[in-house]
């Protein structure tokens, strides 16, 4: 589990992280999304002990970050912007180096080295040079690293940005069971259809502070409004429309679609469709409009703070 | 933790850097060559300068020239230990590969000494066979061997050079934004290694190198451990991770100057009455070394003058007359006089700062050393000839001594409290904040206390000092 309280980190004048609240439970994937440079690398790097916060405290998987970062260090798996590979060293030889200093030994660590590398489709390539490996190859060899220790926290920058869709789908799957197997993740990332798929709850950071921290859903309907909803017709519908429920409100019409946004669907849709059938009306298709979790975000990047939800 | 588990994630950098060391063709290169060809080409060189100078019977300077052609075999190696050490963390930065290694649960130590190691370990090895080919080159030509304890000194000699490079290196290369800025701070490790290369090669010529150039190892050693400890200090991951660019900022630097000058004074009053004493109280441990250190001095002075004894061929009457005569030559009295011994006492402490600032403070407690030496040696020697020193004392030194010697002793506390602030670890303060405080510090007790207290004191032994020693020791 994650809990930050007040977590602010400054270089000099510079405030790079500024009261940052959150918690993150375990079995939850928590995507912390922001434009470069607001502060998601640093609060990473808090939460990984390797910065000390110049106010505010974190706990992680139950550790002061302050009071005992061994431990912390020890209970965090981090996938680093900068996969910092070593050239010449090969794949395994590199997995067990960072497998010792995680303190796992002799035939448990080769085990586990192995069983990761197969996991990932590295096998084939353990003993080559990592100044042979592609670019997808080299970010699933800094996934594995910060799996080796099965560390109950996960720390992930950017973890399928280098990946072609195919390792891409391996690593969120392994995102997925790693959640079922009740592991905290925090994700930084920029693809937001992957937050949106892998996230529980989504926060979003600029300039240092969380702007928004909710459910992809709630985030949605805070940043966008009520959901829309569109009617399509079998045949073109011109006719004036029937009196719709409350709550029910017309943002477009075409000659066979309607647009509503409904404020309570689960309550109100039922009675809108009646409404709808009971003035026979030739229904083709009753469905939600996608909202993208892009909009969401960019809307929020152009929220003044005070408006922003805490 | 037991030291062996503790140790445990030492070897495991250490072994790592090591290997990849073996598999860079860049460093395996020169050490072959140092290696396997350079011994055998000092040995021809220690050949000719043999047979040279045995043409005009100085065999003495062809045998002082073996064991110092084995020092050179054994330092070629060993200075790529400082290109390995140099990039050591800075390297890792540039290449993005030390946050993995920040996020694992190593602690600082762990971390540093095994770069530490790992920067020695090859160049060291290479060094040591090196110097083993060309020993054996030298018993394969017959040529006569330096006695062993000179074969111990070359050796551990440049066990110690590795040492200070790789330590200084590290320090450089913790500290430094990138692989430049630690390369360009080499040369405050490479010149200094030199003139003490050069300083050693000259006790070895002069041949009586049994037992300096066993000090010439313990100050090394003492140097190493200092530079381990600042480097240890003043290493932090966040530092490491955080810093760009380094480019000179005097404007902090001053703001720094000010705020830890000023301290938390908010009027001069409250500077002087406040803010000299709490900084005198927080220096009280410091204060005790250099008290002891003055004692040190001036027994070291007492001791000198038993082991060269001065004998003064006079008797009380000529001793006065030498005495009346230099104050005659010495005009006392006069407003040139108390500028002159001001101005001495002040550019001595400086000189103390300078020293100090650029060997963590102990050079800087030379000439408080110096002048307790004189003294002690001055009372022994008087002693030894039948002269009274409580008068000396009472008549020549205690008159101004009494406020000159608290400055000195002030002056020099402040400048071993810059070296402490180097090689101690200071949270959330950079190496260069950790000196400017000291330094600070240093101004702040010079003119607080140290500067008044030596114009009284000049002033007393221009205007006063001269009628109590005429009273007292030229009647």
């Amino acid at each position: 589990m994650i809990q930050t309280e007040d977590l602010s980190k400054a270089f000099g004048e510079f405030v790079a992280v500024d009261g940052v609240n959150l918690r993150v439970e375990t079995g939850e994937v928590l995507a912390l999304l922001g434009p470069n440079g607001a502060g998601k690398t640093t609060t990473v790097r808090l939460l990984t002990s390797v910065l000390r916060p110049t106010r505010g405290r974190a706990w992680v998987a139950g550790f002061d970050v302050i009071q005992h970062p061994q431990k912390v260090r020890a209970n965090v798996g981090v996938l680093t912007e900068h996969h910092g590979l070593y050239a010449r060293m090969s794949g395994e030889e590199y997995l067990l180096f960072f497998a010792e200093l995680y303190g796992l030994k002799g035939e448990n660590s080769r085990r586990r080295v192995h069983t990761l590398l197969e996991q990932f489709g590295l096998e084939e390539a353990a003993r080559r040079r990592i100044g042979e490996y592609s670019k997808g190859m080299r970010q699933k060899l800094a996934l594995v690293r910060a799996l080796l220790h099965s560390p109950p926290v996960l720390l992930l920058d950017e973890p399928t940005s280098a990946m072609d869709p195919e390792n891409a789908r391996i690593v969120r799957e392994t995102i997925h069971s790693l959640r079922k197997a009740q592991h905290s993740i925090v994700l930084c990332t920029h693809n937001l259809t992957e937050a949106e798929a892998l996230a529980d709850r989504i926060a979003i950071i600029r300039r240092g502070r969380i702007l928004f921290n909710d459910t992809p859903e709630a985030l949605k309907r805070h940043l966008l409004g009520a959901p829309l909803y569109e009617i399509r017709f079998a045949q073109p519908w011109n006719d004036p429309l029937p009196t719709l429920p409350p709550g029910v409100e017309v943002v477009g019409r075409g000659s066979d679609w309607i647009h509503f946004r409904i404020e309570e669907p689960h309550r109100t849709n039922p009675l809108l469709l009646g409404a709808l059938t009971a003035a026979k009306m030739p229904l083709l298709t009753f469905s939600e409009l996608p909202r993208s979790l892009e909009e969401a975000y960019l809307r929020a990047m152009t929220m003044e703070e005070p408006h922003a939800m805490a | 933790m037991p030291w062996r588990e503790a140790l445990q994630p030492v070897w495991i950098i250490a072994r790592r850097e090591i290997r990849d060391q073996f598999r860079d063709w860049r460093i395996l290169t020169p050490i072959f060559f140092l290696t396997a060809f350079f011994p055998f080409l000092m040995n021809f060189f220690a050949q000719q300068m043999l047979n040279f100078v045995r043409q005009y019977g100085a065999e003495l300077v062809g045998e002082r020239m073996v064991p110092f052609l084995m020092l050179v075999v054994g330092f070629f190696p060993i200075s790529i230990s400082l290109v390995i050490a140099l990039e050591s963390f800075v390297g890792e930065k540039e290449r993005g590969s030390i946050e993995p290694l920040l996020s694992t649960p190593l602690e600082d130590w762990q971390l540093y000494t095994g770069k530490l190691l790992s920067s020695m370990v090859l160049p060291l090895m290479a060094a040591f066979l090196g110097m083993g080919v060309y020993t054996l080159g030298l018993a394969l030509n017959r040529v006569t061997l330096p006695p062993v304890e000179v074969v111990l000194q070359v050796f551990s000699l440049t066990f110690f050079h590795a040492l200070v490079m790789v330590s200084g290196a590290v320090v450089a290369s913790s500290q430094a934004t990138s692989v430049r800025a630690a390369n360009l701070l080499a040369s405050f490790i490479v010149i200094p290694m030199a003139l003490l290369i050069q300083g050693e090669t000259a006790i070895m010529f002069w041949g009586r190198q049994n037992t300096i150039l066993w000090w010439a190892v313990f100050g090394l050693l003492v140097l190493a451990i200092l530079l381990v400890r600042v480097g240890l200090a003043h290493f932090q991951r966040e530092e490491l991770l955080g810093r760009e660019l380094d480019t000179l900022d005097l404007a902090w630097g001053w703001r720094t100057f000010v705020r830890h000058f000023r301290g938390e004074a908010r009027s001069v009053l409250s500077w002087i009455r406040t803010e000299i004493p709490r900084t005198l109280a927080e220096m009280r441990w410091t204060l005790l070394i250099a008290a002891v250190l003055a004692l040190v001095g001036l027994g070291l002075g007492a001791h000198l003058a038993h082991r060269f004894p001065l004998q003064l061929d006079l008797n009380q009457t000529q001793v006065n007359q030498r005495l009346s005569q230099w104050t005659t030559l010495w005009p006392m009295g006069s407003p040139g006089t108390f500028t002159a011994i001001l101005g001495q006492n002040l550019r001595a402490l400086f000189l103390g700062l300078i020293l100090g600032s650029f060997s963590f403070g102990v050079l800087g407690v030379l000439p408080m050393l110096a002048t307790m030496g004189i003294v002690g040696f001055l009372i022994q020697a008087l002693s030894n000839n039948g002269f009274a020193p409580s008068l000396f004392i009472v008549g020549a030194i205690l008159p101004h001594g009494l406020f000159e010697v608290p400055a000195l002793w002030l002056a020099t506390t402040a400048t071993l409290e810059i070296g402490l602030g180097m090689i101690t670890p200071q949270r959330g303060k950079t190496f260069s904040e950790a000196l400017l405080a000291g330094i600070a510090r240093w101004f702040k007790i010079m003119l607080g206390a140290v500067i008044p207290l030596l114009v009284l004191a000049a002033l007393i032994e221009t205007w006063i000092t001269p009628q109590i020693a005429r009273y007292l020791l030229f009647r």
